[in-house]
């Protein structure tokens, strides 16, 4: 094929391969250089790690510290926390296990430069709510980049990771992964010992309210492409909560965080007029969920069915009243620099429609559901817990091994563990990175790539640009082509295509089996016309590998929301057909495991384990 | 059309190509400048913007809600440790903020392996690097003891 026939091949033998440099790649990047002086730690990532993953615009508070030091809260609360808000099902054991290590990986941002801000009074960390805590964290990213390049051997920016590698003997063992260089089309192999997926969360599988030119204002970055999910569910791996998606209330157009808001600057939300609305939804979702409407916090979902209950009464738009806070000079500063922080284009928003919080109360709406694993949701892969106390359900390998030998998951890309957020999904890729380097040092015989898989994958990887060198010359121009998609055209039939079936943001955010068994009818077409997408260039090529990520963690969606016969999240999404929380069949997880040589996806459930006293 | 670049102040230099974390801007072969190829793609994050050397890249907030008419620039000083920003409102108000970004010189991290190797017997511990110090407490990681874990509903 003309232009890339110079295409070359790279290969690269690391020990330990960390695939995403976001917060839990630069995690796992350190730790696994600490406990492996010798071993070839690789970092690939399809960006830069400088400034890449959720975290590139950085962040204005670092949502999970326990504050051990001070008394503040132990591990147990915090998972007393994160159960609360997920309606009871997290996975403990894992949660507990972020809340032990993660002041100790708050202290290094500090040491390394974060400028975390103290109470001038106690000379505490300056905590905005019980588990945040505010930082001045524009250079949040580049600063735990900083720390992951020094402890690489090798970090490889602007490489799209496509596929993981098996092992030649043992098909349930991974040995590698492929990827290519979109700024030179090379194609890299690199064969590793150890593998951990640290490739973030998933935007853009649900249309997103803006369509037009706003369309990457969506509130998870939209270069959160799921391959966390993709590239796992595709060997085999077992994945876990994938239909607790997350929708966000927030700032509207802007998707601007409201965190600092309500528990820093202690503003409240009021009806169009003027009016309290939450208490007026109380008996409609007891109604529901019975008591877990009566849990402090409220959990996050609960309080978005009160707004969505509230809007389709006709009580819309929802307002932050901001007018009294904002008097306070210290309080309109926090309030800027929230977003400066973290989402800028919300001050972009307020600043092209004149909405001065001092002036006016902004409006708030609630986002398109967004699937990941490190917010008030935990989608991901199923995890083994840790060595000291997993119970036997939750333990076949090492900790945070997935259930494939050899593969890590930490942050998004692992499941059961809400709420850890930048700080926690940094700790969970230290946690991956010392299970690693122990699973590898304990491995015995080495693992070993096949040359058949290799080539077979070259292939599929470039395919698109073939597809449309090789299609574009029947049309005359254009974007309309009989014989190929373009990348945009796929994740647009996606994304409506989740909307309407799945429960987006058309459709209320309510979906039943009906409309489940139809989206999956429609889905089987889109993954056959996945195959003839065709890609005008290198990054082209990017959109389409994105793309085939999202497909998979959407089918995965699709199939975990049917399976679960009841409403455990209302305010996230709904199954008409089910509409009640039922704690009886479904106080448990449900998991998935892909056959991608079937197409089957074959579902169980698997217990919780709650801790107590 | 989320960032732009002005023709008269882009060299062409492509640190802005190079930071990117959507891979959108590309230096356009015709005029070897910079340009966002795909601003439907934009998360409006500013990284290309605070990474230009010329200041040549700005932002106009997207077209299907952002009225024209306003401004929100940035000005990133490594050496100084500061970011400031200049907020310019369609009816012509101003406000201006700026904040630290790093208490520690560049590159001074100090990286895992130039601290002691640990020994045989912590690679079986629960401990990770630093730990138990970096935890501040006294007594240890915390622990758990497996009985307290118990299946059914709370
Ligand atoms: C608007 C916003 C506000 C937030 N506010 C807060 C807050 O106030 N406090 C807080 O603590 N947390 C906050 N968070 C959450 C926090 O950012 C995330 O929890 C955290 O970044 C998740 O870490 P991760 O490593 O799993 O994913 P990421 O940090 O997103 O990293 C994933 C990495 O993988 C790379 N990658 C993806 N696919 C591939 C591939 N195929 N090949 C190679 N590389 C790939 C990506 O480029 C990226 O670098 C916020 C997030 C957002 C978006
Ligand atoms: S603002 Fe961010 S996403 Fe947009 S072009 Fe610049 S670096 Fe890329
Ligand atoms: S960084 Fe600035 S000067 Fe350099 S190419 Fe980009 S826009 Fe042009």
């Amino acid at each position: 094929m003309g232009l890339f026939s110079k295409r070359k091949t790279v290969r690269v033998d690391a020990d330990i391969l960390v695939i995403g440099g976001g917060m839990a790649g630069c995690g796992a990047t350190y730790e696994s250089r600490f406990w492996g002086r010798d071993l070839k730690v690789v970092c690939v990532e399809k960006a830069n790690i400088e400034r890449s993953g959720a975290v590139a615009q950085g962040l204005y508070a670092i949502n999970c510290y326990m504050g051990m030091q001070w008394g503040e809260n132990q591990p147990e609360d915090f998972v007393r926390y994160a159960s609360n808000d997920l309606m009871g099902l997290v996975r403990e054991d894992l949660a507990y296990d972020i809340g032990r290590h993660v002041d100790s990986a708050v202290h290094k941002f500090e040491e390394w430069g974060l400028p975390i801000m103290r109470d001038p009074e106690t000379g505490r960390y300056q905590r905005e709510g019980k588990w945040q805590i505010m930082i001045h964290g524009e250079s949040y990213k580049p600063i735990v980049a900083e720390a992951a390049r020094k402890a690489a051997t090798e970090v490889y920016n602007r490489i799209m990771v496509t596929h993981l590698l098996m092992d030649k003997r043992d098909r349930n063992r991974v040995a590698g992964a492929v990827g290519f260089n979109v700024r030179t089309g090379d194609f890299y192999v690199f064969k590793a010992k150890a593998v951990i997926v640290a490739a973030g969360g998933a935007s853009h599988i649900f249309k997103p309210r803006s369509v037009g030119e706003g369309m990457g204002r969506t509130w998870y970055a939209p270069w959160s492409s799921a391959s966390a999910y993709g590239l796992p569910i595709e060997v085999g791996a077992k994945m876990t909560q994938m239909e607790n998606r997350i929708v966000l209330t927030r700032f509207k157009d802007g998707y601007g965080p409201v965190g600092a808001y309500f528990l820093h600057l202690k503003t409240h939300t009021q009806n169009a007029y003027g009016e309290e609305y939450e208490s007026k939804w109380y008996d409609d979702t007891k109604k529901l969920v019975g008591d877990y409407v009566d849990r402090t916090p409220v959990p996050t979902c609960l309080r978005n069915h009160a707004l969505l209950r509230e809007v389709a009464n006709g009580g819309g738009p929802i307002r932050m009243v901001t007018k009294e806070a904002f008097q306070d000079p210290h309080k309109e500063t926090v309030g800027w620099e929230n977003f400066l922080g973290m989402t800028i284009g919300q001050a972009v928003v307020w600043a092209s429609q004149n909405i001065d919080p001092k002036h006016t109360n902004p409006e708030l709406t609630t986002s398109e559901p967004y699937v990941m694993g490190s917010h008030a949701t935990c989608s991901g892969a199923w995890a083994s817990g840790p060595e000291d106390y997993a119970p036997p359900e939750y333990r076949w390998g090492y900790n945070r091994m997935m259930t494939v030998n050899g593969l890590f998951g930490a942050g998004d890309a692992s499941g059961g563990t809400p709420h850890k957020f930048s700080s926690g999904s940094f700790t969970e890729g230290r946690i991956a990175g010392k299970a690693a380097v122990n699973y590898m040092n304990d491995m015995g015989e080495e693992s070993q790539i096949d040359e058949a898989d290799i080539s077979r994958i070259e292939a599929e990887v470039f395919q698109p640009l073939d597809n449309y060198a090789v299609g574009r010359n029947e049309i005359v121009a254009g974007t309309v082509s009989p014989s190929y998609i373009l990348p945009i055209h796929a994740l647009q039939r996606l994304e409506k295509l989740m909307d309407e079936y799945c429960g987006g943001i058309s459709a209320n955010y309510m979906t039943n089996e009906p409309l489940l068994d139809r989206g999956l009818e429609l889905m089987d077409m889109l993954k056959e016309d996945a195959d003839h997408i065709g890609a005008e260039d290198l990054h082209q090529l990017q959109r389409t590998w994105e793309f085939k990520h999202r497909l998979l963690a959407s089918e995965s969606v699709m199939h975990h929301t049917l399976y679960r016969q009841e409403t455990r999240w209302p305010g996230y999404y709904y199954r008409g057909d089910h509409m009640n929380l039922n704690d009886e069949d479904w106080h448990c997880f449900t998991l998935s495991r892909y056959d991608a040589e079937t197409g089957k996806w074959a579902m169980e459930k698997a217990p919780v384990y709650h801790i107590v006293d | 059309m989320p960032t732009f670049v002005y023709m008269t102040s882009c060299d062409g230099c492509g640190h802005c190509v190079d930071i990117c974390p959507s891979d959108i801007m590309h230096i356009d072969s015709t005029y070897r400048r910079a340009v966002n190829i795909e601003p439907n793609f934009c998360w409006e994050c500013y990284s290309c913007v605070k990474a230009c050397p010329q200041n040549a890249i700005d932002v106009r907030g997207y077209a299907d809600f952002a009225p024209l008419g306003h401004s929100v620039r940035v000005l990133r000083e490594e050496a100084k440790g500061t970011v400031s920003w200049k907020i310019k409102f369609r009816n012509g108000e101003e406000k201006n903020f700026e904040s630290p970004i790093r208490t520690t010189p560049w590159g001074s991290i100090k990286g895992p392996a130039e601290y002691d190797a640990p020994g045989a017997e912590e690679f079986k511990s629960e401990e990770l690097a630093h730990e138990p110090d970096a935890l501040n407490i006294e007594g240890g990681l915390p622990v758990l003891s497996a009985d307290r874990l118990k299946q059914g509903i709370i």
